[in-house]
């Protein structure tokens, strides 16, 4: 078995706000191992992105962070500001949404590329062009040495996207956090990008922790999904497993909202009626028990944990689902 | 998959382009073409007037009126008004420079720090309070007061009691503007340093609002000197300056109309120019103007 990368486990984040503490992610926990490119999904508001923040210290100060994140066999929470910066854009890099406004509009592609090998690497400025050149190449930006004397907004919404993955991949992080890379851009670049993250993983051996909301994304590129709801993690498996065997209602709920011709005629789409629960404070009760079909009294009143369901992957639901989905869509 | 991007065809504003779209606009030349006149002129005053300033003519009873031996006349004690207006407009173009000068170099780290560091902000907001807060006229005199009345004393007064605080709070409202950019957080989870966040990526994005600002306050310090002057806190006759020449003119404003009208307008072109040529620097500056 490959070793282990990145373990979080039972990482909680509480925001200090004027209205109270609101808990953002409640004793997350999953891991990802080398090369591995993971998805973490669920709707908006789940904490994804606030967990993979916390990963580094990214959060605002009014932010508490409790639990471990062992990253590459160190305790990320116990490291100092000095570290942390010093690992961010190192050994750990992000992609972030918004590949418009992601770039710094006064500094070209070059230099912005050149500025983290310089950072980490202590690079030669000749040497970091270089490198930028090469880096250009390897996302698949057409005339890289034209590119590099550009500035951002000379430059398509997929393509500063891909000068972002370059950006992120220039000093080989072992992990890129890709906080919904594709979810500004056309659907037919999206593909593009997505391919590009899955081959430059494979390429660097960068392990991926991808956030998303999209299914699709999941299917076409991750090797592994966790689902969020509400903070916590309540499902991980495989992607084969979990879109063969969903174990947990939200799981579920995700699926059907997801448009698949073939069960057009029994329905369409179906959504999870209701919306996120904003929590205070952690509930010794399920999350999801408001929103979910097969909710009763236990769900209400005790919190589930998470372990091995009926597919065998680990699910954190008091009834977890038994039968398997992909009979149910091929009918 | 292959991918088909639009190519745009813009290139990048390399210096010789920044020019070249500073001559496309005549209204920018033209503010330019005026400061750069008045530049040299205060620049090669004691080369091209054509008398020193405080050479006196009686050949004729004072004040003169514009002749061929006195372009602009004469003021009230027969000095040649013309060369009084190449050393009034030396003395006033330093003061708006220096003034400036100090403006940005006291007032841009200090908004830098009080926008980026939010524990810092109340003591710098307070102490903009302060200073704007402060009449600016009993700055000056307790400063003429303890300096002496001179050039570097009208530079001073003008700087801290209007500019210091004025940039500061441009400067920290760009901070602040900058900081929740998503370019900003971008970097720093690239793992920049708060040195290279304000270097690299906040104060290159604030020099517009900076420059802009700079432009304003350059004519604005060349007539805060003349209130100064007027007022004998600032520079002292018998050496000219803009607002020394107005305020000597006024007495004599209907005898002698000339006294006032030329170093008048001279302060009213030189701001225009200003504020023309600066507007014309942040449009050329802007990488997002796309040349048509």
């Amino acid at each position: 078995m490959t070793p282990t990368l990145l373990e979080v486990s039972g990482l909680s984040v509480r925001f200090h706000t004027e209205d109270g503490p609101l808990l953002a992610v409640d004793a997350a926990s999953f891991t990802i191992t080398d090369g591995e490119v993971v998805a973490l999904v669920g709707e908006s508001g789940c904490g994804k992105s606030v967990t993979a923040m916390a990963l580094t210290g990214l959060l605002p100060r009014n932010a508490d962070v409790e639990g471990s994140v062992r990253f590459a066999g160190r305790e990320l929470t116990n490291e100092s500001h000095r570290r942390l910066v010093s690992i961010r854009g190192r050994d750990i890099a992000y992609v972030f949404q918004e590949p418009m406004s992601s770039l710094n509009p006064v500094l070209t592609v070059g230099r912005q590329i050149g500025e983290v090998l310089r950072r980490h690497q202590n690079a030669s400025r000749a040497a970091a062009e270089r490198r930028a050149r090469d880096l250009l190449v390897l996302v698949g930006i057409p005339e890289p040495a034209r590119r590099l004397r550009e500035y951002p907004h000379q430059l398509s919404g997929g393509m500063r996207q891909r000068v972002m993955i370059a950006m992120a991949l220039a000093c080989r992080p072992r992990l890129l956090v890709a906080d919904e890379p594709t979810t500004a851009l056309d659907v037919t670049i999206q593909a593009g990008i997505l391919d590009l993250l899955r081959s430059a993983s494979a390429e660097t051996g960068a392990s991926v922790l991808l956030i998303t909301h999209d299914l699709g994304v999941v299917a076409d590129i991750a090797d592994r999904v966790v689902v969020m709801y509400a903070g916590r993690t309540v499902e991980e498996s495989t992607v084969d497993n979990l879109f063969a065997a969903p174990s947990h209602p939200y799981t579920r709920g995700l699926l059907g909202a997801v448009p698949n011709p073939a069960r057009r005629a029994s329905g369409g789409l179906r959504e999870i009626p209701g919306l996120v629960p904003v929590l205070r404070s952690a509930v010794d009760a399920c999350t999801f028990a408001d929103r979910c079909p097969s909710a009763d009294d236990q769900c209400r009143t005790h919190r589930p944990e998470s372990r091995p369901g009926p597919a065998g992957h680990p699910v954190a639901c008091w009834h977890p689902a038994t039968d398997d989905v992909r009979a149910e869509a091929h009918d | 998959m292959t991918m088909v991007e639009p190519t745009p065809v813009v290139r990048a504003p390399s210096r010789r382009r920044i020019l070249r779209r500073l001559r496309r606009n005549s209204m920018a030349m033209t503010g330019g073409v005026i400061v750069i006149i008045a530049v040299l002129a205060a620049l090669l005053a004691p080369i091209i007037a054509p008398y020193p300033f405080d050479a006196t003519d009686f050949t004729a009873p004072a004040p003169q009126p514009p002749s061929l031996e006195h372009w602009l006349g004469t003021d009230e004690l027969g000095r040649d008004q013309l060369s009084r207006v190449l050393y009034g407009l030396r003395a006033s173009l330093s003061v708006g420079v220096l003034t400036v000068l100090l403006a940005v170099l006291l007032g841009v780290p200090l908004g830098l720090l009080a926008g980026f560091y939010g524990w810092l902000d109340p003591f710098v907001s307070r102490l903009t309070d302060l200073l704007l807060a402060f009449p600016f006229l009993i700055l000056a005199v307790s400063l003429a007061v303890i300096l002496g009345p001179s050039l570097f004393t009208a530079v001073i007064a003008i700087a801290i009691g209007a500019q210091v605080p004025g940039m500061i709070r441009i400067t920290r409202g760009e901070t602040l503007r900058l900081r929740d950019m998503d370019f900003v957080a971008a970097a720093i989870a690239g793992g920049a340093r708060d040195g290279v966040l304000l270097r690299r990526h906040i104060l290159p994005n604030s020099v517009n609002a900076i420059m802009v600002q700079a432009t304003v306050y350059v004519p604005a310090a060349i007539i805060g000197e003349a209130v100064l002057s007027f007022l004998g806190l600032g520079i002292r006759p018998p050496t000219p300056s803009l607002g020394v020449l107005l305020a000597s003119a006024q007495p004599f404003y209907r005898q002698a109309p000339w006294l006032a009208v030329f170093p008048g307008l001279v302060i009213v072109a030189l701001t225009l120019a200003l504020n023309l040529f600066g507007d014309g620097m942040r449009d050329a500056l802007d990488p997002r103007q796309v040349d048509t």
